[in-house]
């Protein structure tokens, strides 16, 4: 049985027009959104996407845009008590329920 | 004038894991000593390695280590340790720690460009949200060559001349991957299960209670139910936030206790009134619910932006819920006094 989160979420934008199709996204994407048409990137399953940031790291074109962040509701939890960004520091503290 | 040049430092390893790293693994999965789970960054040989052989990057998390040289019987390879403090490489990679700075440094510390003559490093795929392909080869010369998920597939993926599948190249969450991150989950919890039980304790001595038996078990099968149920049962549960799956077990094992204690005829107790029974309804679910909740940072799937639409609704419901639980439980006591 398929893992699938929340729908109509993710912040991922493809700018085709900058994109040339060189393929690395559909490599380094752990859930497999995106194919190749007519030698462009396209995204089939935008609500796979978890945000990793893997492929706006590995585009040598800038094509792709996300808003990286940790998925992960103990890390939220601490940035609204601290103030700070939500990062994955499960090190920090008594905080041992991440990653 | 001679140009002095450093020494090439190699550790060596092997493919073989002892007793003790297993019972390593063990404990850091039951959260002992997980935060200084490491090994020393840098260049490592595995079997006979040759200026031709695969160099293959990972991270000083102890267990991100071990789980690849496990799956290299047989392989003669250089593994090149990048310092993520003691982190997984998808979680470090995640962070930056496991990233192109870091990669670039670790290369020219080990002087890789002496040790092997090809110009290729393999990189898990888990590492490119902290790696830029490009920009390694820009200043370094090494192109970087993603390998699979999973260790186990890097044999296969050795052989076929550095191509993975589509298999290879997707993350799954199997129920054995969920079961394995329940434990830490369960640990992580124990203090503040702890300091609940004291202060029920406490409202008994102030006369406030009884809290019993009951109150024991009913608040633990609720833990058990966001912590580990939940989890293992994830994508059969209904719904898809962590907290409404939560919510869901939880309200079925709030009914099971009532039924249990109070709704049957034979085992009543006495004093289970209809509003210690709707207290438990209002505390139990919401308890499993934010447990639940909390496994999305454990999961492969969730987005930043899914976990916080999430929390924005459950975070006060949750809160509201136990209040209100607690106000009737709180005014049972009272009317018994």
């Amino acid at each position: 049985m398929k893992n699938r989160y929340l729908k109509n979420v993710s912040t991922l934008k493809l700018k085709s027009d900058q994109c040339k199709g060189c393929g690395r996204c559909l490599e380094v994407c752990p859930h497999n959104i995106f194919i190749l048409e007519d030698r462009k990137s396209v995204i089939v399953d935008k609500d796979r996407c978890m945000e990793c940031g893997a492929c706006v790291k590995n585009c040598p074109f800038d094509a792709i845009e996300v808003k990286p962040g940790v998925g992960c509701a103990y890390a939220i939890i601490m940035g609204w008590l601290t103030g700070t960004e939500p990062s994955c520091d499960c090190s920090g503290g008594g905080g041992d329920s991440c990653c | 004038m001679e140009i002095s040049s450093r020494e090439l430092k190699i550790i060596q390893t092997t493919a073989e894991l002892t007793f003790n790293d297993r019972l390593g693994t063990w404990k850091a999965r039951w959260g002992i000593n997980r935060m200084n789970f490491k090994v020393d960054p840098g260049l490592y040989s595995l079997g006979k390695p040759d200026s031709n052989s695969p160099v293959l990057v990972s991270a000083n998390y102890k267990m991100s280590f071990d789980s690849l040289r496990k799956e290299l019987n047989g392989v003669n390879a250089w593994i090149l340790v990048l310092d993520t403090k003691g982190i997984n490489v998808w979680c470090a990679a995640g962070k930056g720690t496991f990233g192109t700075q870091e990669l670039l440094d670790r290369m020219a510390i080990v002087q890789l460009e002496k040790v092997v003559t090809h110009r290729t490093v393999i990189v898990p795929q888990l590492g490119a949200p902290g790696i830029s392909a490009h920009a390694v080869a820009k200043f370094s010369g090494f192109k970087v060559v993603y390998g699979p998920v999973r260790a186990k597939d890097l044999q296969e993926f050795i052989k076929s001349g550095l191509k993975a599948t589509t298999e290879m190249r997707t993350v799954k969450f199997t129920v054995y991957d969920r079961l394995v991150l329940t434990p830490i989950e369960l640990v992580g919890n124990f203090k503040v299960s702890l300091m609940i039980f004291g202060v029920l304790f406490l409202l008994n001595l102030l006369g406030l209670g009884p809290f019993g038996m009951v109150d024991f078990y009913a608040y633990i099968g609720a833990v058990i139910v966001g912590c580990v149920l939940t989890p293992v049962l994830l994508p059969w549960i209904p719904g898809r936030p962590f907290a409404w799956k939560g919510w869901l077990l939880g309200f079925v094992w709030a009914v099971i206790v009532n039924i249990l204690n109070g709704w049957n005829g034979w085992t009543a107790v006495p004093q289970y009134s209809i509003l210690r029974a709707l207290g438990y309804v209002f505390i139990l679910p919401p308890v499993s619910a934010f447990l639940a909740m909390n496994f999305t940072g454990s999961s492969t799937f969730t987005s930043f932006s899914g976990v916080l639409k999430e929390m924005r609704k459950a975070v006060p419901a949750i809160i509201i819920s136990i209040v209100l639980g607690i106000i009737l439980i709180l005014v049972n006591s009272f009317i018994k006094l």
